[in-house]
């Protein structure tokens, strides 16, 4: 009988929780912000979109847990929707940015010479141009849309994924299996993504996370500026820029959404540093 | 009398399975003018050994559990820190495999063998730099002059393991302890850098200790040789008593495992892999591969003497050799 | 042609430096004109020290490294000139076992993916069957057919290398370039992996070039070696010979240099003997001339010719002119 044993980059993740509490933190409190998206029709009080201006502006009460803002929605359920935005443009655009990136940093690295030159200086010139900035630009060219807003966030993270596979990758090309496929006539599509690339998969796990971060920031900043997914559809950034018209009389109203965009990015910062953690020293051994 | 005499010595590792020994219950002696040879395979302890005496195991995950070393009277597994660093490369000089190891890639060779004269030797520096030109001189580095304010990285690996040596060699050591200092080196290059410690050890009239895990290299600059297996020594003896008549299986299984270029002989593989430092070892430990195996091996067999100067840990080898 | 693997005039130089930043632009002639024969089934060692070009030239004979000059034939195929078709037939004919077990296989997968892939990729067959063979080829190197779903990590050197010898069989190839495959090895285990591999040699009549630093490892599996010195072929016949009544002087002196388990045979090489020169900068005329105790003043002008001063045996060096 053949046992299964496990795969490395699991086994390698599956440490990472059990020696590292803050990553555990990080991922328990990851799981609960994704249930609460998920479970936002069911959780939510009321309709994150209806208009009740007879109730506006009303603080916390028993009614309205988090009070309602000034077209009188309740505040609880639009964080509750808007978590579905944020997560869905932060994994969309953190997707799509690792498999373009993961993809030219392989290919970089693995062909070397001329393509190399040419796409890392490509990377260099979007990586000169602050993100914010590179999306609004994006989002300037094509329209606000959610569509466009995945697409923009996604081409501004493109470079630091680039660069992230491409290190591994020069290490990787030098190692007696790449010769050893190349011996055995495997083509170099095969060696690049069948060989090289479930190598730097953890890598590329943990920069996800943490740029997931980054990528939830940018979406609240395009919609904090109006860019973003346009109203009345609750996004976090959208709300602290109409809460922001009554900072004085009616603090929650931004206080509020800003939390939920703080926690949401320190839980993914807690988990992506200590993925990083356990990761690093284990798979540079080998 | 001997120069260093080791007893009882063991050495412990953390593991995720615990405190396990890697090296247990060792005795050497290395005298004055003396070669001690220690042979073994990867995971035999013959480093753990040499970083033991010498105290240089990382604290966190390594202990020395047990026994001695007396060195010039003095217990060295039992003194602190300032005071091992006035014995380390003063009284017993080192001389590891990787040369890059022991040499600060920031600083010209010069200036690293100067500041071992000046802070061991106390010498001031324009003398220390006239000695340092001796010794590179002594230990052959061509033109030393020219070389001697040159970097590590701009030597090859031969080299640089000359400038070790004459590093090692500054302070007149005692005891000079050579960890697998050929390994990394060709052929022609190991036998002129072991041509050079011969030559040195009879000048100084130093105690060396060799470590390697080349039964080759063992012939040519031994004197007395202990074999390590899994963290014993399974059997010791004088150079010429253990090629001319091992007794110990394994050391047996050794010499017919290497295959030699100045005859043909049938190779004998050892069959089996060494064990692990994680598993339990009752018994000899060498017994799951060994082709003499009797019941009695579940017990662990002592080192017994069975001639002069030759002792043996298997219970068959010592039973056919009466003491 | 004959039957097994000819090289004639082989030459590599590898290029650094240069351009814009590259600083200083260095060429080392890494193989130079560099010519041997394997006969079908034969074993032919190459024996050198580090940087004398042993393992680029056996690169070469594969095309995983793309060869400057020369001629190389295996059989019925012109390996130097081969196309990219051609070279896919070249991979199941001539495979090639690595030296280091721990960088020779992907981390990151199976022992049975590692196994079936080069059946997959080439057609060969997949699925149950491919498993089927893979579980042979395991026993066939001493491992159980048990271990097919398991990861390189949990091997020992030993045994990695095992799964590399297999998977360079997979193929059924007829000849093999090992590699310095022993030489990560320890003494017990290296005995071991010299045996699998002198028996899978006579069971399924493979040729061999065997690329090894240790003349003791290359007298116990080959007929015939050739001994490399920065980049050239400086001496060549059958071993038993070869060792025995060494021609070159630098033959000889890796033959004095060598240690031997035996304190009887202790040598104490009175002169000094110097250290291998740069390859990128080479001494003019015999390479070795500034480590030679027979040097004449021919040798520091005068590349030797390759001459035959006894029957089977090739030498170039100007003592035999």
């Amino acid at each position: 009988m053949s046992t299964r044993t496990a795969n490395p980059m699991w086994s390698a993740l599956a440490s990472a929780f059990r020696t590292n509490k803050t990553s555990w933190v990080g991922f328990v409190m990851i799981v609960l912000i994704i249930l609460a998206a998920l479970l936002a029709p069911v959780l939510a009080p009321a309709d994150p979109i209806e208009q009740d201006i007879l109730r506006k502006l009303e603080p916390p009460s028993a009614e309205s847990i988090l009070g309602t803002d000034s077209f009188g929605r309740d505040i609880l359920s639009r964080i509750l929707y808007g978590a579905r935005i944020s997560l869905v443009v932060g994994l969309a655009s953190i997707l799509i940015a690792s498999l373009i990136g993961g993809a030219l940093g392989v290919i970089a690295g693995y062909v070397g010479g001329r393509v190399d030159r040419l796409i890392m200086g490509a990377m260099d010139v979007m990586l000169a141009f602050p993100t914010l900035l590179l999306g609004l630009m994006i989002v300037a060219m094509i329209g606000p849309s959610l569509q466009n807003l995945i697409i923009a966030i996604a081409l501004t993270e493109i470079a630091p994924f680039a660069r992230i596979a491409r290190a591994p990758t020069l290490l990787l090309r030098e190692r007696e299996f790449i010769e050893a496929g190349r011996a055995l006539g495997f083509s170099d599509l095969r060696l690049m993504f069948v060989h090289i690339l479930p190598n730097i998969v953890s890598d590329l796990v943990v920069m996800g996370t943490l740029w997931m971060a980054q990528a939830i920031r940018t979406e609240a900043s395009l919609s904090f500026i109006g860019l973003g997914v346009p109203p009345p559809t609750a996004t976090w950034g959208s709300m602290v820029r109409e809460g922001f018209e009554h900072i004085l009389d009616a603090p929650w109203l931004a206080v509020l959404p800003s939390l939920a965009i703080l926690l949401t990015v320190i839980a993914l910062n807690m988990l992506g540093d200590g993925l990083r953690d356990a990761i690093d020293p284990k798979l540079r051994r080998e | 009398m001997s120069l260093l005499s080791v007893s009882g010595l063991t050495t412990e590792f953390r593991t995720d399975a615990g405190w396990r020994a890697a090296v247990r219950d060792v005795d050497l002696e290395v005298g004055a003018n003396e070669t001690l040879a220690i042979v073994g395979e990867s995971g035999s302890g013959k480093s753990v050994t040499a970083l033991s005496i010498l105290r240089l195991l990382p604290e966190a995950g390594a202990r020395i559990a047990g026994g001695s070393c007396l060195f010039e009277g003095r217990d060295l597994a039992h003194l602190d820190e300032t005071a091992m660093q006035a014995i380390r490369g003063a009284r017993i000089g080192m001389v590891f495999q990787e040369p890059m190891t022991a040499l600060n890639p920031t600083m010209t060779i010069g200036n690293q063998i100067g500041e071992v004269l000046v802070r061991h030797r106390g010498m001031p520096r324009a003398e220390a730099r006239a000695e340092t030109l001796r010794l590179l001189e002594r230990v052959r580095l061509p033109s030393p002059a020219r070389r001697i304010d040159d970097y590590p990285h701009q030597f090859s690996g031969g080299m640089r393991q000359r400038v070790v040596i004459a590093m090692a060699i500054a302070c007149r050591p005692a005891l000079l302890l050579a960890d697998e200092p050929t390994t990394a080196l060709d052929v022609t290059i190991q036998a002129q850098i072991l041509r050079l410690l011969k030559e040195l050890q009879r000048e100084n009239g130093m105690g060396m200790i060799f470590i390697t895990h080349n039964l080759g290299v063992v012939a040519q600059i031994a004197d007395r040789v202990a074999v390590m297996y899994a963290g014993r020594i399974v059997e010791s003896a004088p150079v010429d008593e253990i090629f001319a008549r091992p007794l110990h299986p394994y050391t047996r299984g050794l010499l017919q495992a290497m295959p030699r270029h100045d005859r043909m002989q049938d190779l004998e593989p050892i069959p089996g892999a060494v064990p692990s430092i994680r598993e339990t070892i009752v018994g000899c430990a060498f017994a799951p591969r060994c082709p003499l195996r009797i019941a009695r091996c579940v017990e662990a067999p002592p080192l017994d003497a069975v001639g002069e100067n030759h002792a043996v840990r298997c219970w068959v080898a010592a039973e056919k050799v009466p003491a | 042609m004959s039957d097994g693997l000819t090289v004639s005039g082989l030459s590599k130089t590898f290029v650094s430096g240069g351009g814009l930043l590259g600083g200083p632009e260095q060429r080392v002639r890494a193989v130079d004109d560099v010519s041997f024969a394997v006969e079908e089934q034969g074993s032919l060692g190459l024996v050198g020290e580090s940087g004398c070009g042993k393992s680029t030239a056996a690169r070469c004979v594969l095309r995983l490294i793309e060869p400057d000059a020369g001629a190389i034939h295996y059989a019925d195929i012109d390996i130097a000139k081969a196309g990219r078709h051609e070279l896919v037939r070249i991979r199941r004919r001539i495979q090639i076992v690595f030296q280091d077990p721990y960088s020779s296989l992907n981390p990151r997968r199976t022992i049975r993916q590692t196994l079936t892939e080069p059946l997959r990729v080439h057609g060969v067959c997949a699925g149950r069957e491919a498993d089927e063979r893979a579980g042979q080829m395991l026993s066939e190197v001493g491992l159980s057919r048990d271990v097919l779903n398991r990861y390189p990590h949990e091997f020992s050197g030993g045994q990695r290398q095992r799964v590399g010898i297999a998977r360079a069989l997979m193929l059924e190839p007829s000849f093999v370039v090992a590699d310095e495959p022993v030489s990560a090895l320890d003494v017990s285990v290296q005995a071991q992996v010299l045996r699998l591999l002198a028996d899978l040699r006579d069971r399924r009549r493979l040729g061999f070039l065997f690329i090894s630093h240790d003349l003791g490892v290359i007298r116990h599996f080959c007929k015939q070696v050739a001994v490399m010195y920065l980049g050239r072929i400086v001496e060549q016949g059958p071993v038993e010979e070869l060792f025995r009544e060494p021609l070159h002087p630098y033959t000889r002196l890796l033959l004095d240099s060598s240690p031997v388990p035996d304190p009887a045979a202790r040598r104490d090489l009175s002169e000094e003997t110097g250290e291998v020169p740069s390859a990128s900068n080479p001494p003019p005329g015999c390479a070795f001339h500034p480590r030679c105790p027979h040097a004449m003043p021919v040798c520091r002008e005068i590349r030797p010719a390759t001459t035959s001063p006894a029957p089977n045996r090739l030498v170039a060096c100007h003592l035999y002119g």
